[in-house]
């Protein structure tokens, strides 16, 4: 029809627009659909099956079965082991990007790689690494044990696996920021008469402070969950050297599926409260992160 | 405060960035470091600064080796390139900053700083935005934050690092002028690292040329253009051309002909002359350079013409009044350099050769 009245500027160009936003709706929807499908299909429906069993018989055996004393210490034990790991992690991770972002130095690409050897060696390893170092028949076992400094299955042991497991996530979190912010920062921190504590106070840790925050709640996570590398060094002594997943798997092999899944939709309870503090603090701060990015 | 810098040698590595640089710079003085990219600069300003230390030398803040201090002792107010401003503190925060880190003892009443404060903004004109962000200020604003930042501690020594490299063209004229007046009104002694020569010539007292980690020339603007020591400078600082050319007889010959210019005192041989294009007159007849104009263009109130001596040799380019250039559009145009320079030594051009004869207006012999 074109062809008889000459081109027209504003008909022609709408039939290929038209199919090209009918296209794109075509595959937005699609995508859609896949991501919600696979985020209902292997997040949600695992999730929310663990509280569904957790509560299967009622509010009261949920809450009886968290009363339990050996539930009760793994509960104790998981806590206290984040609390130790993970402010010891969040220096060591600080430090870490620091050197690596700020400085020039021999070794420095190695020091990056070794970073990232916890998240490359699987956590078994690096329990069995500790039980190597700290077992009966190592060197520093028996050394330390004649001094009554017991490592192995005890809160010592379980808080290096974690260290070891949880190391990365502050660092790696802050070194590509840290490297992105260059130095000129501090040295004009420096050049105004400031002290390096001055200096770091002041000016380095404002300016990474949503980084570190993401990287301490990921810590948390990982340390209050870790599996592997805590069973192999904690001997599962009841009441004693059992940490929340640990408890689970020995609560499922004994058939008390209420208490394991109680404990397991707690573990999943905490983790959720670091995703909605993270959003949570996200939502409230989110002019001031921008600004942050910004130059 | 006198700032000296003696024999400072910087390597990085092995690479050396700054060779036996030497440079006085005067009390209340406004001095600028021009050169090319990679010149080093920064580097020596850096080192002034005490933000890196030299490999050799010393550096002398008034009568105080300043070398074996380090940066927080100097009291030096640094400008970075691109500010490094504080982003999570408002512009009063930035400009208090080194005033509130200084120990209890030196540190004046927290009124006392804010009121300095306040008056420095009102000094760079930024009065009323001092609750802001740096996000929310455009460039030359955070520029003037950054100014008032660094002379907040009253600095011995004002480094700018290409304080308005960041900038469009008509804030970088504007932040110039403004940048001259208030060194004129509080004295600081200031040194500027810039590549544009047109802002070290306009606003400097003194002029550093640098080129490949040595110091070429220093001088102020006039002494650079008009006695540049160097073919790196004459060909660096503003429009140049360059011809080779062979001395016989203290006469100066290009290609096969005298061009009627004399440099009596110097032995025969090849050289190369400088001139600018400006520093000409037409003449009629030999004794001269000719050519053909291949092209013009008319740049502000004179006419520039690019003229072919010889198919061998480079272009030279011209400037006349507009109304001397129309009649030669396309064809034959002889003329003579008005002032010019004479270098010698096998074309090494960037080293800074012996130089044969000062420049000058030279006329030439009558009936060659
Ligand atoms: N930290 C460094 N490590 C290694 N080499 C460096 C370092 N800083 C500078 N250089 C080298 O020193 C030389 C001089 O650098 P400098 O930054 O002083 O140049 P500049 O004159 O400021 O140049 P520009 O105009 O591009 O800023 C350059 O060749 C550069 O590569
Ligand atoms: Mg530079």
């Amino acid at each position: 029809m074109a062809l008889d009245i000459g081109p027209t500027p504003t008909s022609a160009p709408s039939t290929p627009v038209g199919a090209a936003t009918s296209e794109t709706r075509l595959a937005r929807a699609t995508l859609i659909a896949l991501a919600l499908g696979f985020v209902g299909l292997f997040l949600l429906l695992p999730l929310g099956t663990v509280f569904i069993e957790a509560f299967r018989k009622g509010a009261g055996e949920f809450l009886a079965a968290l009363g339990d004393p050996e539930t009760f210490s793994a509960i104790l034990l998981t806590l206290t082991v984040a609390g130790i790991a993970v402010p010891l992690n969040l220096v060591f991770g600080v430090a870490a990007a620091w050197a690596i972002a700020k400085f020039e130095f021999k070794g420095k690409a190695f020091l990056t790689t070794l970073i990232d050897l916890p998240f490359s060696v699987s956590p078994v390893i690096s329990g069995l690494v500790f039980v190597l170092l700290f077992g009966a028949n190592s060197a520093l076992g028996p050394i330390l044990q004649s001094y009554g400094v017991q490592i192995l299955f005890a809160v010592p042991g379980l808080v290096l696996a974690t260290v070891f497991v949880t190391f990365p996530f502050v660092a790696r979190e802050l070194i590509p920021l840290m490297q992105e912010q260059g130095t000129s920062d501090e040295e004009a921190a420096r050049s105004l008469g400031a002290t390096g504590w001055q200096t770091f106070w002041h000016v380095t840790l404002p300016n990474i402070k949503w980084g570190l925050l993401y990287g301490v709640l990921l810590c948390n996570a990982r340390a209050m969950g870790e599996f592997g590398a805590v069973s192999v060094v904690s001997g599962h002594i009841r009441g004693e050297t059992n940490t929340m997943p640990l408890q689970v798997e020995i609560l499922y092999n004994e058939y008390n599926f209420v208490a394991a899944f109680a404990v397991a939709a707690l573990l999943a309870l905490l983790a959720l409260a670091t995703l909605v503090l993270k959003t949570a603090l996200e939502l409230r701060y989110s002019d001031e992160i921008a600004a942050s990015r910004r130059h | 405060m006198e700032v000296r810098v003696q024999n400072i040698r910087k390597e990085f590595g092995r690479y050396p960035a700054l060779e036996d640089v030497s440079l006085d710079i005067r009390s209340g003085e406004l001095v600028a470091l021009l050169g090319p990219s990679g010149s080093g600069k920064t580097t020596l300003l850096r080192l002034i600064a005490g933000l890196e230390s030299p490999t050799e030398g010393t550096i002398f803040f008034g009568d105080e080796d300043a070398s074996k201090k380090s940066v927080q002792q100097r009291n030096i107010g640094f400008v970075f390139q691109h500010y490094a401003l504080f982003r999570h503190m408002t512009v009063l925060d930035n400009v208090s900053f080194g005033l509130n880190v200084r120990p209890a003892n030196r540190r004046p009443q927290a009124a006392e700083i804010r009121r300095r404060a306040l008056d420095l903004l009102e000094l760079v004109q930024l009065s009323g935005l001092e609750k802001r962000y740096p996000a929310q200020l455009s460039g030359g604003q955070r520029q003037r934050v950054a100014l008032a930042r660094a002379m907040a501690v009253e600095p011995n020594v004002l480094l700018l690092d290409e304080p308005f490299g960041a900038l469009d063209a008509q804030v970088r004229k504007e932040l110039r002028k403004w940048l001259r007046e208030i060194h004129d009104r509080t004295g600081h002694t200031t040194v500027f690292v810039t590549h544009d020569q047109e802002e070290a010539l306009e606003l400097a007292d003194r002029v550093v040329v640098m080129s490949k980690g040595a110091i070429e020339q220093v001088g102020t603007p006039d002494d650079i253009y008009d006695h540049p020591v160097s073919p790196f400078v004459y060909g660096f600082i503003g429009q140049s051309n360059c011809l080779d050319v062979t001395l016989s007889r203290g006469e100066i010959w290009f290609e096969d002909r005298p061009i009627g210019l004399r440099a009596a005192s110097e032995p025969d041989g090849p050289a190369t002359l400088y001139f600018r294009p400006h520093d000409i007159e037409l003449v009629d007849g030999c004794g001269c350079l000719a050519g053909l104009v291949t092209a013009g263009r008319r740049v502000a109130g004179t006419r520039h013409l690019e003229v072919s001596l010889g198919r061998t040799q480079p272009p030279v380019e011209i400037e006349l009044p507009p109304e001397r250039a129309s009649s030669t559009d396309h064809s034959r145009v002889a003329f003579r350099p008005t002032r010019w320079k004479l270098y010698r030594g096998a074309g090494d051009v960037a080293r800074g050769s012996v130089q044969a004869q000062s420049s000058g207006i030279e006329l030439a012999p009558t009936g060659t």
